[in-house]
């Protein structure tokens, strides 16, 4: 490993301990933070400030390849001249609404509550198209017992949340519900989320060793 | 419990954890460990050999996990996965592509292909590769959906923290005819992807990707110390119910 590397891997290792050691000794015994505990809150805001400087970065490397798509003519390059015109206005309005300026804030609002958010919930509801079609595909494509009985725990909250034309709320079909919601489903939940948390446990065991290096080398 | 006594169970926790995958890595290197098979693994192995005979692409979404988040787990794990799989398709003819929905993950994604790419003997890297595609979960799968159709994929990977907008993600990967596998932390993106996906991966599938693609040592001991760990679960859990029974009986 180059020393840029070892250097790096130093850093991550000394910075990940101290961060992790506020977590679980950053209180002292009568409440107050203790220097542990003010140190990871420290490095936690520059944490969070690098985090701004990086969305920064990101937005350039959206710039970056949507321009070079543009350049190279390549498919769709017309969305990439679209997108760029619309980054550039979205960011103007919102540097001079910075400054006051109503016009720019009214603009600025505009691209968001007009454009972004009806674009998005339009997204949403394509998305309960998709799901639906998936739900019909999963039969053919993996035709078994744990098939048939996520579509039938699918089907049985649907109908026991949604209130029926004529006859609104059927009890036998909403406690059914609220049983399958408050039992199996929630010890499946809680089971799949401690299996969650134990790879996440040992994710972050991986980095604090060194093995695991997303920040420039090699992992091994 | 005092905030002292969490923070010493914890410490009893991950110190537990650490010596476990320090003692399984030694021990690994005397006899190797056998795990059950992941039929997506195995299909994901093949899709790779096929990317690098058909000179076609490979494409990782590292999911909106970010950094400073509880869900940095999930993409850590798709980093990882993702250096793995761009050092087993360097002799193909197209570098793969890594899009992200949160911009520290995208830089980390350049820096991981620069390093594969590095590694490998073509030693090309296109900065382009690593993206960020949308900052908001629904403008980071539009994002990444024209990557997949026009780069000329075969193989999608998705892998990090997805909401339900993975559906999105995977049908335009099913459309287009791709191997597509498919894993989240997020409980609602997981019953989504198990309706909508050829090989999804359920719970802590995900973090095993490592130790299933041979990523290192420590990935497989850690897989051995996520199930030593979850056996202790269990048995906290039945000694507290049964403590709880005996109480509500009398007899404690």
């Amino acid at each position: 490993m180059k020393f840029k590397g070892v250097f790096s891997t130093v850093v991550a290792i000394a910075f990940g301990f101290l961060v992790l050691a506020g977590y679980l000794f950053g209180v002292n015994a009568d409440g107050s933070p203790s220097t542990l505990g003010q140190l990871q809150l420290f490095i936690l805001n520059v944490a969070v400030i690098l985090a701004g400087i990086a969305v920064i970065v990101g937005i350039f490397n959206l710039l970056f390849v949507h321009a070079g798509k543009i350049r190279q003519k390549q498919k769709g390059a017309i969305y990439s001249v679209i997108l760029i015109i619309a980054l550039l206005m979205t960011f103007m309005f919102g540097l001079l609404a910075h400054y006051d300026l109503p016009v720019a804030r009214s603009l600025f609002n505009d691209a968001f509550l007009s454009i972004q958010l009806p674009i998005e919930a339009s997204l949403m509801a394509l998305l309960v198209v998709t799901l639906t079609y998936a739900s019909i595909r999963l039969l053919r494509r993996r035709l078994n017992l744990l098939s048939v009985i996520f579509l039938a725990t699918a089907f049985l909250i649907l109908v026991g949340t949604a209130p029926w034309p004529f006859l609104g709320d059927v009890p036998i079909l909403s406690n059914l519900r609220s049983w399958i919601a408050q039992i199996p489903a929630a010890a499946g939940a809680r089971g799949i989320l401690l299996g969650v948390a134990l790879g996440t446990l040992t994710t972050g065991l991986r980095i604090l060793f060194g093995s695991d290096r997303p920040y420039g080398g090699r992992n091994g | 419990m005092s905030d002292i006594l969490l923070g010493l169970v914890g410490f009893g926790i991950i110190f537990l954890s650490a010596a476990l995958m320090g003692a399984l890595t030694a021990l690994r290197r005397k006899s190797p460990l056998a795990f059950r098979e992941i039929h997506a693994f195995t299909r994901m192995r093949q899709a790779i050999g096929r990317v690098v005979e058909d000179g076609t692409r490979l494409h990782v979404s590292l999911g909106r996990g970010a950094l400073i988040t509880p869900q940095s787990a999930s993409a850590f794990a798709g980093l990882t996965l993702l250096q793995r799989l761009a050092e087993l398709t360097s002799a193909g003819d197209q570098p793969p592509i890594a899009t992200s929905g949160d911009a520290a993950l995208a830089i980390l994604s350049q820096d991981t292909l620069k390093t594969a790419s590095q590694a490998s003997a073509q030693g090309a890297y296109d900065p382009s590769a690593g993206r960020l595609t949308g900052l908001t979960p629904f403008s980071y799968a539009a994002g990444a959906i024209p990557a997949i159709h026009d780069e000329n994929i075969s193989t999608n990977v998705f892998m990090g923290n997805f909401g339900v907008e993975a559906a999105l993600l995977v049908e335009a990967a099913e459309r287009a005819n791709t191997f597509t596998l498919a894993a989240s932390d997020d409980l609602a993106a997981q019953a989504v992807l198990y309706a909508s996906v050829q090989e999804p991966l359920i719970g802590e599938e995900l973090y095993a990707a490592g130790a299933y693609m041979d990523a290192g040592p420590l990935h497989t001991a850690s897989l051995r110390v996520q199930d030593i760990l979850r056996w202790l679960i269990i048995i906290v859990i039945l000694v507290g119910a049964l403590v709880q029974l005996l109480r509500a009986v009398g007899i404690l």
